[in-house]
């Protein structure tokens, strides 16, 4: 458990930090600077607090002899994407005064907000909190944002769910008092014993830690890539128990073969007044077990990777006093969401709202913010994140359901997208993710305009692809798990990875280590021809380049770096 | 020729200076026996003089350092005659020693509202004392430093004239009031002093002296040196209110040497926009030929690099005034409180407008005074930078009379390209030096283009490794767009050298200033204070001086807690012991 190596330096900064206080406060009056001091730039990441800078204009600044233009990503924590309207509204108003007019929804189901400057930062921070929304360990390395799926045709188990989801997040939640004393102005919420952290310890995990709950047959959580995957079972629409996968997760950088996605492997079945135990278990035996010497290789599916899946699962069951029962079958459809109005078992209609890459803000053409706002404002249902960065507007009685089409209307929202567009994703990368090797959420638009066209061309107009875009190997849109990966590696150039499959169960594989998009678009055009003419039935294209001997299947993450052809 | 017998050299020496002499003749054997004389002088041994000289005083008051200089250079000419004068900064003298004074020469400047500087003002005090002692003894001539735009003219050297007068001293010339271009007439008023002394004193058998011009000196406003522009960038952020720029130019090849302190004298042509505003409101064409200095040109090209065509002074508005006899102008010439602000508010460009004349282009070319320079405090110190000096230049933008104007030298300046040439010369400041002991702490107050000098000084005292603290106050409006040279600043600090302090006006709701922040920090200011520390303030002369110096009193005040008498002592003793130094325009 111990290790001789030295611990890496986000190690020693947790240590000395008292529970994530560090010099958080000094660092906030610091008028002299737009920044946070270096170390405090590792702790507010634990308060859901990203420093980030334009990188649009860094060069420029550094020529102006100005400090690079520093603001912050604040990222708000939604357990299972459930949000009620005046949360929405307190987040569009923020979003408004105090960050950068937009609204981001994440690919685990949170809000983000871009270009808060320093001095707005405890504001909008006690904002999100009046709203009874909060920030805590929506990064950092603890457990974040558990997401679930948020709809389900049975409502009573999207309930079960949503509820054991929003159980698990408290009991899994930093009880560090610094959170209310630097953000909401020393009200001690919380008592001195509460202070100890119970579950994570004075240095939390290794890194961070992901998990959702999904109801099949939909995979909207991208389950296999989570570190901790519960999996309701439903029987005669009642929730029985979860199988339990562990070991996800996509991160990896380019080329380095000792880094790798991996999809989660199952432990077993359990029933849900295990989910706690269990959850917790995994949780500590990473913090135990997890490697604090290497941030590169201290996520739980290295540790599981290093130890074996019979080992861990030993020490789960022993710390959880529980034994896995065998796993129960489940079939997974599709990852995407479906888009318009859909009723579930009680009546209840739900309207699925595409949001491309996941940015909510006011163009010419479409005004989403604006939009989401007035339906919030009459809104008497709730608003559903989802993980594949769109949103539901659940629970809308069916007299309602012409109100709502009224305002998404007048706002130019819900006009026709290609089957290709909607089960695509992109991470956010520049100007402000300070990661980013090339563009995402700016280019994967006007790139899916042209494989469009592409697509039209061979026939395939209203096909659902899996395309996600990356600015980096982090893998934040789950580039892995897609049909058509597209990950970011330098100015305009991508490494293209195929063959992944459409329900989110087999990574994809390294296809071209560097395209532009005349290369990338040739490519398209070819292997798609091939699909149009190729295609077993209503076969999906990842299944048919592996089909087709296109791609080899990637049956363990560290074989994506091999080159396919 | 033989030598005295008391000589002090070897007969050897002698031998050798006779044979290299005795052919010269009369005017040689004089120029080389004053040429020694000067070597001699040079190592600090005066040429012993056949009769005792004529002692006099030349004391000079002197905020920016142009008093000193011609102090110094009369004191240094009047040397070359055999007068014994000696330049002496009026916070160093004495006034008890007036009434042994027999020639005493003044050279002094005007600042703020019409008031002495800051080293003047004991020696003025005294003197305005009614009850003071009779100078009956004494000779006296004053040099007056001024500026024409503003209401009170020369006011101090006015003052000291007229207070001699009254003690009983008696003129020796007539006072000579400079205006910002106060070379020429300053050097006149040297002649006619030392032709003056000449005449009434017989100097003491004078050599001749041959004078090391230091290199610096060598370039003026009247013959600058064309310096390179090798950097020229805008250091405002992209939605900033400002623009801003950081120059940089190449002396080599010039010899200049500056300390950190000092400005640079830039004398560049103006702006053709300028040119052609003028041009189109006097409703003269470009082309028209004038004449200047004897040669043929044209009116733009005379307008362009020979004359000052947007600041005016009273001699212009005097002359353009003589065109017209319109009763504004007649009237504010006659108001000297209605004068400078008038002067302010008006470019050459808005009297041309508002009181439209039918100059013809030579009419126009003689109203005019000749080209101007302006200064920029340097903002680098050469051991950091080389033989490259940086300026911090704000370009001059503001709505007057329902247009936009634009000021010429700062236009010019922003506007240059890189690889151009700028015509500059040093403008040293003798009164704006760090502390001579680098344990000294130093206290900075530089808001907006102010804070230029204290880059400079930083540069200095870090490659000193200087053992005592610094401590700088920035403020302007916008900490994201307007914190000129903040990555210097935040790397000084980190590394522990800096103490830092800012205050953003637009940042929040109340506007906020240095001097605020000077408060809230009274306490260490103080301590600093009370442990030695040298003050210097640099940048806006009309609001932000007087402010600071207020702020500055008032945290004495609070902190000493010994009342506003004590508090006021306190801060002029600060100014008397040179640790309170200002540098504002
Ligand atoms: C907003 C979001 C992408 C989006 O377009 O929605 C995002 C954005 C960022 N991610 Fe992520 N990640 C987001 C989901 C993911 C996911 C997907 C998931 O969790 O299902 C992954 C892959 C799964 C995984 O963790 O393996 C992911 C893997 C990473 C990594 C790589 C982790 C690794 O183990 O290698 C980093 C970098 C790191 O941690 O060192 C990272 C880091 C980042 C940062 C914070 C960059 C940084 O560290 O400075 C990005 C902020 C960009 C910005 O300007 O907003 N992000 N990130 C997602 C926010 C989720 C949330 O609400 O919590
Ligand atoms: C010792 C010293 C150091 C200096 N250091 C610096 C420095 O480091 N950086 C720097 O940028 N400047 C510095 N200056 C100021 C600089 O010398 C110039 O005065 C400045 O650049 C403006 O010159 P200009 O030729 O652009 O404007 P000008 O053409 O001289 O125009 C100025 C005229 O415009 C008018 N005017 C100006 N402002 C207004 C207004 N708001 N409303 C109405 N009329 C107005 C007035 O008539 C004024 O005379 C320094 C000055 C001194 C004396
Ligand atoms: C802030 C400031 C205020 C001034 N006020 C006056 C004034 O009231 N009257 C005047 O004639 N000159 C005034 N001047 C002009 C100076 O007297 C002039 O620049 C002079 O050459 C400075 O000489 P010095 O360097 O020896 O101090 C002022 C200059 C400055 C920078
Ligand atoms: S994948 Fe890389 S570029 Fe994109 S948001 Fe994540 S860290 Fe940034």
């Amino acid at each position: 458990m111990s290790d001789e190596r030295k611990l890496s330096d986000v190690e020693r900064i947790k240590t000395a930090s008292r529970n994530l206080r560090g010099t958080l406060e000094e660092s906030l009056t610091d008028d002299v600077t737009g920044a946070i001091a270096e170390d405090d730039t590792q702790l507010s990441k634990f308060h859901g607090i990203y420093q980030q800078d334009d990188r649009d204009i860094r060069a420029e600044r550094r020529r102006q002899k100005l400090e690079p233009a520093y603001s912050f990503m604040i990222r708000a924590r939604v357990p299972g994407g459930l949000c009620t309207p005046a949360q929405w509204l307190a987040m569009d108003r923020l979003a408004r005064t105090h960050a950068n007019g937009t609204l981001r929804l994440t690919t685990r189901q949170a809000f983000q907000f871009h270009g808060v400057i320093k001095s707005r930062l405890k504001a909008t921070v006690a904002g999100i909190n009046e709203a009874l929304l909060d920030t805590l360990a929506a990064c950092g390395d603890v457990n974040r944002n558990v997401m679930a799926s948020p709809i389900a045709a049975q409502a009573t188990a999207q309930r079960e769910v949503a509820r054991w989801a929003d159980v698990l997040s408290e009991h899994l939640t930093p009880q560090t008092g610094a959170y209310h004393e630097i953000w909401l102005d020393g009200a001690r919420l919380e008592t001195d014993a509460a202070e100890a952290e119970p579950i994570y310890g004075a240095t939390y995990l290794p890194r961070k830690f992901k998990m959702a709950l999904v109801i099949p047959p939909i995979n909207d959580v991208d389950i296999y890539t989570q570190d901790l995957g519960l999996i309701a079972i439903i029987e005669d629409g009642q929730l029985v128990g979860f199988n339990v996968s562990v070991g996800g997760g996509m991160g990896m950088a380019h080329g380095v073969r000792e880094t790798y996605p991996m999809l989660g492997q199952l432990l077993g079945f359990i029933t849900p007044d295990q989910a706690v135990a269990v959850s917790e278990a995994v949780v500590t035996t990473q913090r135990d077990f997890g490697d604090r010497s290497n941030r590169k290789h201290a996520r739980l599916k290295y540790t599981i990777d290093d130890r074996g899946i019979d080992w861990f699962r030993a020490e789960v069951a022993r710390r959880a006093g529980v034994t896995f029962a065998p796993p129960r079958s489940v079939t997974f459809t599709q990852r995407g969401d479906a888009r318009g109005w859909l009723e579930d078992d009680e009546g209840h209609w739900h309207y699925g709202l595409f949001v491309e890459n996941g940015r909510i803000g006011d163009t010419e053409h479409q005004q989403l913010l604006s939009g989401l706002r007035a339906v919030a404002e009459v809104h008497r249902g709730e608003f559903r994140l989802t993980g594949n960065q769109n949103v539901w507007i659940a629970g809308v009685a069916a007299d309602q359901r012409p109100v709502i089409d009224d305002i998404l209307k007048a706002h130019g929202i819900g006009t026709g997208v290609s089957g290709l567009r909607l089960n695509s994703m992109a991470c956010v990368g520049f100007p402000t993710c300070g990661l980013a090797m090339a563009e995402s959420e700016r280019y994967l638009p006007e790139l899916i305009d042209a494989i469009d066209e592409i697509m039209i061309r061979h026939g395939l107009d209203d096909e659902p692809i899996v395309l996600r875009m990356t600015g980096c190997p982090n893998g934040c849109a789950r580039p892995y798990a897609a049909e058509i990966g597209l990950v970011g590696k330098s100015d305009n150039h991508y490494a293209l990875f195929l063959g992944g499959d459409f329900e989110g169960q087999r990574l994809n594989r390294l296809y071209r280590a560097s395209v532009a998009e005349a290369e990338l678009l040739e490519i398209l055009d070819q292997l798609l021809r091939q699909f149009a003419s190729g295609r077993m039935g209503d076969e999906r294209f990842g299944d048919f380049l592996v089909r087709s001997g296109v791609v080899a299947p990637v049956l363990h993450g560290s074989e994506i770096h091999e080159e396919a052809a | 020729m033989s030598l005295p017998v008391q000589a002090p050299v070897s007969p050897e020496s002698q031998h050798e200076l006779t044979a290299l002499a005795g052919g010269w003749s009369a005017d040689q054997q004089l120029w080389a026996s004053g040429f020694l004389a000067g070597m001699a002088a040079a190592r600090g041994h005066a040429a012993p003089a056949s009769a005792p000289a004529l002692k006099g005083t030349v004391l000079f008051g002197s905020q920016s350092g142009n008093g000193q200089g011609v102090a110094e250079a009369l004191a240094s000419a009047g040397a070359d005659l055999g007068f014994e004068l000696r330049a002496v900064n009026m916070a160093d003298y004495a006034p008890a020693r007036l009434a042994r004074e027999e020639l005493l020469f003044v050279v002094v400047s005007t600042h703020g509202e019409g008031d002495p500087p800051d080293d003047a003002a004991d020696l003025w005090s005294s003197l305005a004392d009614p009850t003071g002692p009779r100078l009956e003894q004494l000779r006296y001539a004053v040099l007056a430093l001024g500026d024409s735009s503003y209401a009170h003219y020369c006011q101090t050297g006015r003052d000291f004239d007229e207070r001699l007068a009254a003690r009983g001293a008696q003129a020796l010339v007539p006072r000579v009031e400079c205006d910002l271009e106060y070379q020429e007439p300053a050097e006149a008023w040297r002649s006619q002093v030392l032709e003056t002394l000449k005449e009434e004193f017989a100097p003491a058998a004078a050599p001749p002296r041959l004078r090391a011009v230091p290199a610096s000196e060598a370039y003026t406003s009247a013959r600058p040196f064309p310096a390179l522009l090798e950097v020229n960038q805008k250091i405002t952020g992209r939605d900033s209110s400002k623009d801003v720029r950081h120059l940089e130019l190449s002396l080599d090849g010039s010899q200049i040497e500056w300390e950190p302190g000092d400005s640079l004298g830039v004398k560049i042509a103006n702006p053709a926009s300028i040119v052609d505003e003028v041009l189109e409101a006097a409703d003269l064409d470009g082309d028209a030929v004038v004449r200047l200095a004897d040669e043929e040109t044209s009116l733009r090209q005379a307008l362009t690099g020979e004359r000052e065509i947007t600041r005016l002074t009273r001699p212009v508005l005097e002359r353009f005034s003589g065109q017209t006899d319109h009763p504004d102008l007649t009237a504010a010439l006659a108001d000297s409180s209605e004068l400078a602000p008038f002067l302010f508010r008006h470019q050459v460009v808005d009297l041309l407008r508002e009181y439209p004349l039918a100059l013809d282009a030579q009419t126009l070319l003689d109203v005019l005074s000749p080209l101007a320079h302006r200064a920029y405090s340097i903002a680098s110190d050469a051991q950091a930078t080389g033989s490259s000096v940086h300026l911090t230049v704000a370009r001059l933008t503001y709505e007057q009379f329902g247009r936009a104007h634009a000021g010429a030298a700062s236009t010019s300046l922003a506007d240059a390209a890189a690889g151009g040439e700028i015509p500059v010369f040093l403008d040293p400041n003798p009164r704006f030096r760090l502390p001579e002991d680098p344990a000294t702490p130093v206290i900075m107050i530089g808001p907006g283009t102010g804070v230029a000098p204290f880059r400079a000084f930083v540069q200095r005292r870090e490659a000193q490794g200087a053992s005592g603290k610094n401590w700088l106050f920035f403020g302007d409006r916008q900490r994201h767009n307007d914190f000129l040279y903040q990555v210097d600043w935040l790397r000084w600090r980190k590394a522990g050298l800096l103490e830092l302090d800012v205050a953003f006006s637009r940042d929040q709701e109340d506007k906020r200033y240095v001097q605020h922040v000077m408060a809230e920090r009274g306490a260490e200011f103080y301590d600093w204070l009370e442990s030695g520390a040298a003050v210097y303030v640099c940048g806006d002369a009309s609001r932000m001086a007087p402010d600071v110096d207020q702020a500055l009193t008032q945290l004495v005040q609070k902190h000493q807690a010994r009342g506003a008498e004590a508090a006021a002592e306190y801060v002029q003793q600060l100014k008397r012991s040179g640790r309170y130094k200002r540098d504002v325009y």
